[in-house]
């Protein structure tokens, strides 16, 4: 093992097999609308949060953040119960009427785009909160004052002022997301390949480190740029308080 | 300010949001007391899985393997941690100060498919060149969730040292007291509960974490999360069910004495202004 061979044969690969690109582009797919989804899920939460009385904040954050404090592993395997064709979901809609037969939920883009976005809320609503939190309310006022329809000011005032807390956000799901492991494998299917699990399968099933390695190194150089965005985002969201 | 913004649809979202965060934990502590091992029937009442759990001798043993992992992970990141979240915080200048941030708080955001694959390979290597760590197993697991956890405690360190008000240690110093002691007794002791949040962020992160385990792990060493993750890739098993309950009702109790403490400290303080 100390002698090393040098051997780009397992980049090429990469290259060259369509299913490596396939992952790829599928992770950025399914990372992007997960961001996406958190963030118009996560920022009326964030708000409400903010504009909740002082003495719920606390709890209401609280309640964010809880889940994520049990295992991760374990609240994406109740989905599955949930999303099974003889699951609770199919159950209630077809004895509700709404469906002859049950959906097809688990196991395609549908599920793994669910959990993506159940497990990484969390992460979009709390730098949200933080930015949101500390607007001063005298701007809003002030712009209310000079006659500023609540949208407008909310397009004009409160969205840029909270431009930190979304970068941030959209890192912190955007980053995990593209080389999620444990969501793919669990609730994924033949068509939601993503580089995670690819990596995974390489390395625990094929035992190919170097390719293993070839992967995650092609995921570093296309991760390496939101990292350090991340970390900036991350430090303006907290510095400027 | 109230004119500014609608209440209504936002607490709308608000609710349904927790509706979908906490939906699944439901089911699942639903599922728990049924009788039947289907999802699909509701059979009764019952705490059968409860019973099998406890008897169940691959879990009980995993469990008490993540548990004594995660102790000795998070003393590891929080004594690692704190180092840094001082040179962090109060090195304003020293080379390689940007590189030093970026790798400190890089595992705060990396996937952990990357972090647990580069650390097997880091480990391989050093035991071909100084034959340490000896194969891998316990330590190479503690050491891998230490380099994380201690990613966050870094960071919470940090941001706490930020706010810290240094006359008292300039007085301290001033009474002669030499610079050991004053980290010993002023410093540390102020920033303490910074180390508890940073200790038991590391904790549950090590308890929770089956990604970077999985690759740092050896044949005798089989956390938690790597049984249950075995156990539910073949399906729907009510005694993790069960499992997941009574992770969810310590995690409860405990966030609830902490913010009870939190509190009661927090009124203390307002009473002593």
């Amino acid at each position: 093992m100390p002698v090393l061979n040098v051997n780009p044969g397992n980049y090429a690969l990469l290259l060259g097999d369509s299913l490596y690109i396939r992952a790829y582009l599928n992770s950025l797919a399914f990372a992007a609308f997960a961001t996406v989804l958190c963030l118009l899920l996560g920022y009326p939460m964030a708000y409400a949060i903010a504009l909740a009385p002082r003495r719920w904040r606390n709890p209401l954050l609280m309640l964010v953040i809880l889940p994520f404090w049990t295992s991760f592993l374990i609240r994406v395997y109740a989905w599955i119960g949930l999303l099974k064709t003889n699951g609770l979901i199919n159950n209630l809609l077809l004895a509700s009427g709404l469906v002859d037969q049950p959906l097809p939920l688990l196991n395609n883009a549908f599920s793994v785009e669910l959990a993506l976005v159940y497990s990484y809320l969390p992460f979009m609503v709390l730098p949200l909160y933080a930015t949101l939190e500390r607007m001063d309310p005298a701007l809003l006022e002030a712009a209310a004052d000079l006659g500023c329809r609540p949208l407008r000011a909310f397009l004009a005032v409160t969205l840029p002022l909270s431009l930190p807390g979304i970068a941030a956000g959209c890192l912190l799901v955007f980053i995990p997301a593209v080389g999620e492991f444990v969501i793919p494998d669990l609730l994924g299917g033949p068509d939601t390949l993503m580089i995670g699990k690819v990596l995974w399968d390489e390395f625990f099933t094929n035992r190919d480190w170097p390719v293993a390695s070839a992967v995650a190194i092609a995921m570093l150089v296309l991760l390496v740029a939101p990292i350090a965005l991340a970390q900036r985002a991350l430090r303006h969201a907290e510095g400027t308080a | 300010m109230t004119a500014a913004f609608r209440r209504g649809p936002l607490a709308a979202v608000l609710v349904l949001g927790y509706l979908f965060l906490y939906a699944p934990i439901v089911s699942l502590i639903v599922y728990s007391f049924n009788a039947s091992r289907l999802v699909t029937v509701w059979a009764g009442f019952s705490t059968r899985w409860y019973g099998e759990l406890i008897d169940n001798g691959a879990i009980r043993d995993a469990a008490w393997l993540s548990l004594e992992i995660a102790a000795l992970a998070a003393s590891l990141a929080v004594v690692l941690g704190t180092a840094a979240g001082f040179a962090l915080a109060r090195r304003r200048r020293f080379g390689g100060r940007n590189l030093f941030i970026f790798m400190v708080t890089a595992p705060l955001v990396m996937p952990e498919v990357i972090t647990g694959l580069s650390l097997l390979l880091l480990f391989v290597a050093l035991e071909d060149w100084f034959g340490w760590p000896a194969g891998r197993g316990v330590d190479t697991i503690v050491l891998a969730h230490a380099t994380f956890g201690m990613a966050f405690v870094a960071v919470i360190v940090q941001a706490r040292l930020a706010a810290f008000d240094r006359s008292l240690e300039e007085a301290a110093l001033d009474l002669g007291a030499r610079p050991w002691k004053v980290l010993l007794v002023i410093t540390l002791p102020l920033i303490a509960p910074s180390l508890v949040t940073g200790w038991l962020l590391a904790f549950t992160l090590s308890l929770d974490d089956l990604v970077i385990a999985s690759f740092v792990s050896g044949p005798a060493s089989t956390t938690l999360p790597m049984v249950i993750f075995s156990s539910v890739r073949l399906g729907v098993s009510p005694q993790i069910n069960a499992l997941a309950t009574i992770f969810v009702a310590v995690v409860s109790a405990l966030v609830l004495v902490a913010s009870w403490l939190t509190l009661r400290r927090s009124r203390g303080c307002d009473q002593a202004v």
